[in-house]
């Protein structure tokens, strides 16, 4: 009987499944385990037990199946199925009748439509939204995605989680973790985001509807994820019996020529032995450079004291990172006393609390000086336990690398989450790098990978010293690696190779992705080297290795933020003289902690508000972007032209005419539309239409367009647009006008004038994608308004079949005012700003120019960075204010965007003005950025400027943002502080 | 700045300056050097690949950068690193198409890595038809154009043939043997002075035909499978991990669309600017000449192909203009534009409905013209099964061939549905002739 049986072998990227089948395709036997990528070993393992058990010698048909099993099936000449395809032949056979499945695994996450044209979506180079992601996001919240299933079952309220990629999730659980956001609240916004990122990913337009199937683990085992998908999609979807196994039940049904399993298995030991991946070289040729490199690195330590026998001032410093808490106590002498490096869990209050008390009660001689406190929850843990001072990371390391290495000139720190990074020139921080959200999880990763992996991150990173062939994988976001590893495998590395080729990546992800440094030389050759996921010595050797100089790590690498923290408040406490706040014993025991969420209605961006209160009247308020809710002011705003243009655009939107003779006609506020509105508002207003605008992004504006979306990868301000045709279209208007232009206005900045791709061609995408604007008339003709002579005839052409009593006279007119009005919003843009620089010059206050593209101005893009700029005290002004100033100048690059072409003008004519400092705002996913930013970079440092990017996307991390914003402050304080030390007379 | 470019002077051209010429197409870019070199420049087509091109990319240009950018570079400055050549004796050449893409500023990030690289003295070529830079010691003089154009029209002559030969071959091996043969005997050709006129191309055009048909091969059916997507990607086993190599070992035909429709679409964009916005008629008259001349060109390759109905000719670029009126408008041109989207339905319309569309990561025209079209495709040609992959240094093989094994699942599906259909088309036929005989029958019996 046995050789009328079919195995199928699902082989996923985190297990293996598999099933055989009887000639009436009953299943027999099935099985489902975690391989920890022990690949061939697993397989070995399954195929003896069934032969043993089920098939006893006989040849049998076998077909292997699944995304990791593609290597193994080719290698050992088995015969293959792509998974998918697998799916929809079990489909066929198990549930007929099925139109649509969804299937989320370890790494993949696919749609299946099965009526009509079949069509399957995949998530491409992304593994967010898929087991790891929710793997990951447990290891997060410290527990397991069973238990998370369960809280979320709970919930009270979804958060908005960036849904696009794992590595944005975290950045932004974390903050919610670091206010203090419910678990059950937190872990089905986790759910909820998968969800998200699946039917924007995949659906591309397509609905999802009728007979829903849910496969694979996740579906399987999280009954919340299930609920989340039916609520999202308004259906109620089926997982049905044997939901594990579709694919390898897809695969059995491969019809396959019959073989021996004793064969298999010959044939797949005798691939394993096969090595054929790129290698790098060992990190240690000999046990004596591991010796003698150890023996190196044991020297570097900080003094320490025994607390026991000290009594007398100490201070305090407390680093409360995104997902570990340090805390350090010193002497009056700077001598290390006491130590602490945990995990936060989501939650550091109840870490400090117990910290505090634990230095109060058991050390009754010590009389806490001062202390201070950075990182991420700074000013949460300030305001609960009233911490003296408060600094902003980057100083931190800087303050305790000096206590190391006095003349340091380049600092690194890679830590769970991030990577942050800076020169030191002439005694002041300078050119900070912190990784984009894109790469950040270094450390983390290593972790995650080496529990996936089955090992701890102390046991797994030891394996890497050992390595005789490091894998190269390569310098790329780290969510990318789990499949480098994957074909590692399949090509025969062993752990030990793994081991230290994710070493190895995260150190050249630091140098080549973060840093972008050319020659290793650029950074420094007095480096010191911090953070927790440098104590792994293979991260640190490979460091070593790459930019060929060895380099400090302080004994207390993970401590390093602390420790400069309480080096500060000890260097404040003699500048500031006075008794320390930070909270004695009575106060420790009356402590409460409770959070409470509201929303701040203040402004258009709405902020979710999280109070925190700590009892005796003190609160703190987290999640604002200014100071209105805490302070009641609006104060910050008066100086802040992108608030300006944003009430310039209100006032225009709501600009309707009497009489309109025309009708409606809808022009939907995005990209390009957002600088050139009064251009074609006036146009159409004088030719008599009542012109409809769409209003300012909303999240929900956003949702309202997302399954119509193609690409995920275009950058968020061209998604945006769906939502706003679909706003119009919701007002029922009925014609709307989003013309492609390839040609922007010409501003002679630049050799050529164009827009950029997407920019000139998305109105091709809405018209491609949006059924909805079938039912309408879509205007989306080419057209040249660089062309001011031929222009009106070619709208005439455009606009004739629509309108046939137009007159050629009438548009001539209407073009006229609508150049007359471009020019004169832009004038008062410039006028607007210039008065701007002269009143904050009056009232020193600095100066920001936040550059990046018109259409940063809508506050859903920019998340309302520029009221964060406002709050801190500065003017914010806009490119296209000072762009103006400036001639064509020759650059190092093809300059011949107009957006681009102001972004190199401004930074030339910044160069030039010693208050004014830049800040630029970058779209994720925007290619040509990957182009200017680098120059902008280049024109400011070329004249000893301070250059500060932040990259934004759906979802912006604003406590990474601020970091940034700090260390800008910061530095240039320095500067001038240092300047001020070269050239007394200029003081005086 | 603009200023400080070192230019390739005629001095440097005499002294006999390595001219390194990255490497798109094999056979295409084979001929072109050798056109070069008849030309007096002393050219090179860079051979050299593996991870060091790879990670020396990676190291000298922003890592956001298109994988293009950071391959081509990359393989530059790993032959400058190699020791193969004086670096004090070579120049570079890249092409600038002056569009409104990334890649008009490759020629920048090449120099911007040079300079990191401290090779900032190696002079780089712009080969451009828009004006943007010119050194005096390259000319892109009509004759050296006219020569280029010729083999390139080869270049596609032979890709389409060998494509549609490959597959079916009897003797494993002969196609490719073919065409080593046939690249060396138009480089002799080429030596002697000859084979870039009109008549022998015809001719030659004619023989390659004649001799890649004549190849013995099986008639048995295969799916066919297209390629589309960015150029270099597209046609670069660099860019696209082999691309070719895996298509075939799927046990399927391939077929890639020609360079010369790339080359007649930038010409072509040129006049419908002028025609969208306005312009100069001088310059109208201008690119229509050069277009009339490459469509001559592009003739005489389609006219070679007459009367061998085994195989698809390449199509008209003035057919596959047409195939995307109402799809997506002429005034997409950067990067590849609308020229992508038509290819697909190109490719559809001749049984190759089964489509790769490869990008680099990111690539801002083909967010347009590639997926942002392929919804609006499938409703214009439904059957359409397209497969997008976004090729980037980071994204493995394993992840871009099981996407590309699914869509072939898919397109292997629809094969046999056909053939069913086939069948049953067939007995629905053979029960019609039999009644139809059976009543003619009856008739006469009446």
């Amino acid at each position: 009987m046995a050789n009328q049986y079919r195995i199928g072998l699902d082989i996923g990227s985190t297990t293996i499944k598999c099933v055989v089948l009887d000639e009436h395709d009953t299943i027999l036997y099935s099985c489902y385990e975690r391989h920890y990528s022990l690949i061939t070993q697993k397989t070995r393992e399954f195929l003896s037990r069934l032969d043993r058990e089920y098939i006893h010698g006989e040849p049998v048909s076998i077909s292997i199946s699944g995304s990791a099993g593609m290597g193994l099936a080719l290698g050992a000449r088995l015969s293959f199925v792509q998974e998918v395809y697998a799916t929809k032949v079990a489909a066929d056979t198990l549930m007929p009748g099925t139109d649509c499945i969804i299937e989320l695994g370890g790494e993949d996450a696919k749609i299946l439509f099965l009526q009509g044209t079949l069509e399957v979506r995949m998530n491409g180079s992304c593994a967010g939204g898929t087991g790891a992601f929710i793997d990951q996001m447990a290891t997060l919240l410290n527990t397991t995605p069973t238990e998370m299933n369960t809280a979320a079952a709970h919930a009270e309220k979804t958060y908005t989680i960036a849904s696009r990629c794992g590595v944005f999730a975290k950045t932004d659980v974390q903050p919610l973790l670091n206010q203090g956001a419910k678990h059950e609240d937190v872990s089905r916004s986790i759910l909820m985001a998968v969800v998200n990122q699946t039917i924007a990913g995949l659906a591309q337009g397509r609905p999802i509807a009728g007979n829903v199937l849910y496969l694979g683990g996740p579906l399987t085992f999280l009954s919340e994820l299930r609920a989340c998908f039916d609520e999202a999609l308004h259906l109620t979807g089926v997982c049905p019996e044997n939901s594990l196994y579709y694919v390898a039940f897809g695969a059995a049904k491969q019809p396959s020529e019959p073989v021996r399993l004793a064969d298999c298995i010959e044939a797949i030991d005798a691939f394993h032995s096969t090595e054929s991946y790129n290698a790098l070289p060992p990190l240690f040729d000999s046990e004596e450079e591991l010796s003698s490199f150890r023996n190196r690195h044991a020297r570097s330590k900080v003094p320490v004291m025994d607390p026991a026998a000290y009594s007398g001032d100490v201070y305090l410093g407390i680093d409360s990172g995104s997902t570990t808490i340090k805390s350090v106590v010193i002497s009056a002498e700077g001598h290390l006393l006491l130590t602490r490096y945990q995990g936060n869990d989501g939650d550091p209050v109840p870490h400090v609390l117990d910290f505090i008390r634990t230095l109060r009660t058991d050390y009754p001689n010590w009389t806490i000086r001062a202390g201070a406190v950075t990182g991420y929850g700074e000013d949460l843990i300030r305001n609960a336990f009233g911490v003296d001072f408060g600094l902003v990371e980057t100083v931190a390391h800087f303050e305790a690398a000096r206590a190391f290495l006095p003349e340091v000139d380049f600092i690194i720190d890679i830590g769970g989450q991030d990577i942050k990074c800076f020169k030191i020139h002439n005694g002041a921080i300078d050119n900070i790098f912190l990784n984009e959200a894109c790469s950040s999880g270094c450390g983390s990763f290593l972790q995650t990978f080496a529990g996936a992996l089955g090992y701890s991150i102390a046991d797994f990173s030891q394996l890497g010293l050992a390595a005789k062939r490091p894998v190269d994988l390569g310098s790329r976001c780290t969510v990318f690696m789990n499949s480098s590893v994957k074909q590692a495998q399949k090509d025969g590395a062993d752990i030990t190779d793994i081991s230290a080729g994710l070493s190895i990546s995260v150190v050249k992800n630091a140098l080549y992705k973060v840093i972008r440094c050319g020659r290793p030389e650029e950074l420094g050759r007095k480096i010191v080297v911090q953070g927790g996921t440098f104590l792994n010595d293979a991260v640190l050797r490979a460091f070593e290795k790459e930019l060929g100089v060895d380099v400090i790590r302080p004994d207390i690498a993970g401590l390093m933020g602390a420790y400069g923290a309480a080096l500060y408040a000890k260097a404040q406490r003699i500048v500031h003289p006075g008794e320390s706040t930070v909270i004695g014993l009575d106060a420790l025991d009356n402590f409460s902690h409770s959070v409470k969420e509201i929303r701040c209605g203040l402004c258009e961006n709405h902020c979710r508000l999280t109070v925190h209160d700590f009892g005796e009247k003190r609160k703190y308020i987290s999640g604002n972007r200014c100071d209105r809710p805490v302070t009641g002011s609006k104060k910050g705003n008066d100086l802040n032209l992108y608030a300006y243009k944003q009430e310039k655009i209100s006032a225009l939107r709501d600009t309707h005419p009497d009489n309109p003779r025309r009708g409606k006609i809808g022009i939907p506020l995005g990209l390009n539309l957002y600088e050139l509105l009064p251009f074609w508002h006036t146009l159409f207003t004088d030719l008599g239409f009542d012109v409809i605008v769409s209003p300012y992004s909303s999240r929900s504006l956003y949702i309202s367009g997302q399954a119509t979306i193609p690409s995920d990868t275009v950058c968020f301000p061209a998604k945006l647009l769906h939502g706003h045709v679909q706003w119009l279209i919701d007002q029922g208007v009925t014609t709307i006008f989003y013309p492609c232009m390839t040609y922007n206005m010409d501003e002679h900045l630049g050799d050529n004038h164009y827009n950029c791709p997407v920019v000139a061609y998305y109105p091709e995408v809405i018209s491609a994608n949006m059924s909805d604007v079938q039912k309408i008339r879509f205007i989306h003709d080419y057209v040249g308004i660089d062309h001011r002579h031929h222009f009106p005839g070619k709208l005439y052409n455009i606009l004739k079949p629509y309108y046939p009593d137009l007159t050629k006279s009438e548009i001539k007119h209407a073009c006229d005012k609508a150049y007359d009005a471009y020019e004169a919003w832009m004038n008062d843009i410039r006028t607007k700003g210039s008065e701007m620089v002269s009143k904050a010059r009056s009232e020193k206050r600095r100066i920001i120019c936040l550059i990046g593209r018109p259409y940063h101005v809508d506050p859903e893009i920019n998340h309302g960075i520029d009221r964060l700029i406002a709050g801190f005290g500065a003017a914010v002004i806009t490119e296209d204010s000072l762009s103006a100033y400036m001639k064509k100048e020759p650059v190092h690059v093809l300059n011949q965007w107009t957006y681009h072409s102001r972004l190199y003008a401004t930074a030339k004519y910044i160069t030039s003005q010693p208050d004014i400092n830049l800040v630029q705002l970058v779209s994720f996913g925007c290619g040509v950025d990957a182009i200017t930013t680098d120059e902008v970079r280049e024109i400011l440092e070329s004249k000893g400027k301070i250059y500060t990017q932040i990259k934004i996307d759906e979802i912006t991390n604003l406590g990474a943002v601020r970091i940034r914003l700090r260390s800008l402050f910061a530095a240039i304080d320095q500067q001038e502080a240092s300047q001020r030390k070269e050239e007394p007379s200029i003081g005086k | 700045m603009e200023s400080e470019r070192v230019e390739f002077t005629k001095e440097m051209r005499d002294q006999g300056y390595t001219i390194l010429v990255p490497n798109m197409l094999e056979f295409h870019f084979s001929l072109l050097e050798r056109v070069l070199r008849l030309n007096g420049y002393n050219a090179v087509v860079l051979k050299n690949h593996g991870p060091n091109v790879m990670s020396e990319g990676l190291k000298y240009v922003h890592n956001d950068t298109c994988v293009p950018a950071l391959l081509v570079i990359g393989q530059f400055l790993d032959a400058l690193h190699s020791g193969e050549y004086d670096v004090h004796k070579t120049a570079l050449i890249i092409t600038q198409t002056g569009g409104g893409c990334r890649a008009s500023n490759y020629i920048f990030l090449l120099r911007k890595a040079l300079k990191k690289a401290g090779l900032e003295f190696v002079p780089v070529i712009s080969a451009n038809l828009s004006g943007l830079e010119s050194a005096s010691g390259f000319k892109l003089t009509i004759p050296l154009l006219r020569q280029m154009i010729a083999s390139l029209i080869y270049g596609d002559c032979i890709m389409c043939a060998s494509n549609q030969t490959r597959p079916y071959e009897f003797n494993k091996g002969t196609t490719d043997r073919l065409i080593e043969q046939w690249n060396e005997r138009l480089i002799e050709q080429f030596n002697k002075g000859k084979g870039l006129g009109y008549k022998e191309m015809r001719d030659n055009l004619k023989q390659i035909v004649n001799e890649f048909d004549a190849i013995e091969r099986s008639s048995e059916p295969k799916t066919k499978v297209g390629v589309v997507g960015e150029i270099y990607v597209k046609y670069s086993s660099l860019g696209n991990n082999g691309l070719e190599e895996f298509l075939k070992t799927q046990d399927c035909e391939y077929m890639l669309p020609g360079i010369m429709g790339f080359i007649l679409f930038k010409i072509d964009n040129r006049i419908d600017d002028i025609h969208l916005y306005g312009g100069n008629l001088f310059k109208l008259l201008l690119c229509k000449l050069f277009l009339r001349y490459c469509q001559r060109m592009e003739n005489i390759l389609i006219g070679a192909f007459k009367g061998h109905d085994r195989f698809v000719p390449p199509t008209e670029y003035s057919h596959i203009k047409t195939l995307v009126k109402g799809v997506i408008g002429y005034g997409s041109k950067m990067g590849e534009g609308w020229l992508l989207t038509a290819e697909m339905l190109e490719l559809a319309e001749n049984g190759y409905e089964n489509i790769v569309c490869a990008q680099p990561f990111g690539c801002l025209p083909n967010h347009i013209n590639g997926k942002g079209m392929i919804r609006r495709l499938t409703e214009v040609h439904p059957g359409i099964n397209i497969v997008p992959i976004d090729y980037d240094l980071s994204a493995t093989k394993v992840n871009q061939e099981n996407r590309i094994r699914l869509m072939l699942a898919v397109a292997h599906d629809q094969t046999a549905k056909k053939a069913q259909q086939q069948v049953l088309i067939a007995e629905d036929e053979a029960l019609a002739k039999a009644q139809e005989a059976w009543q003619n029958a009856r008739q006469k019996k009446s």
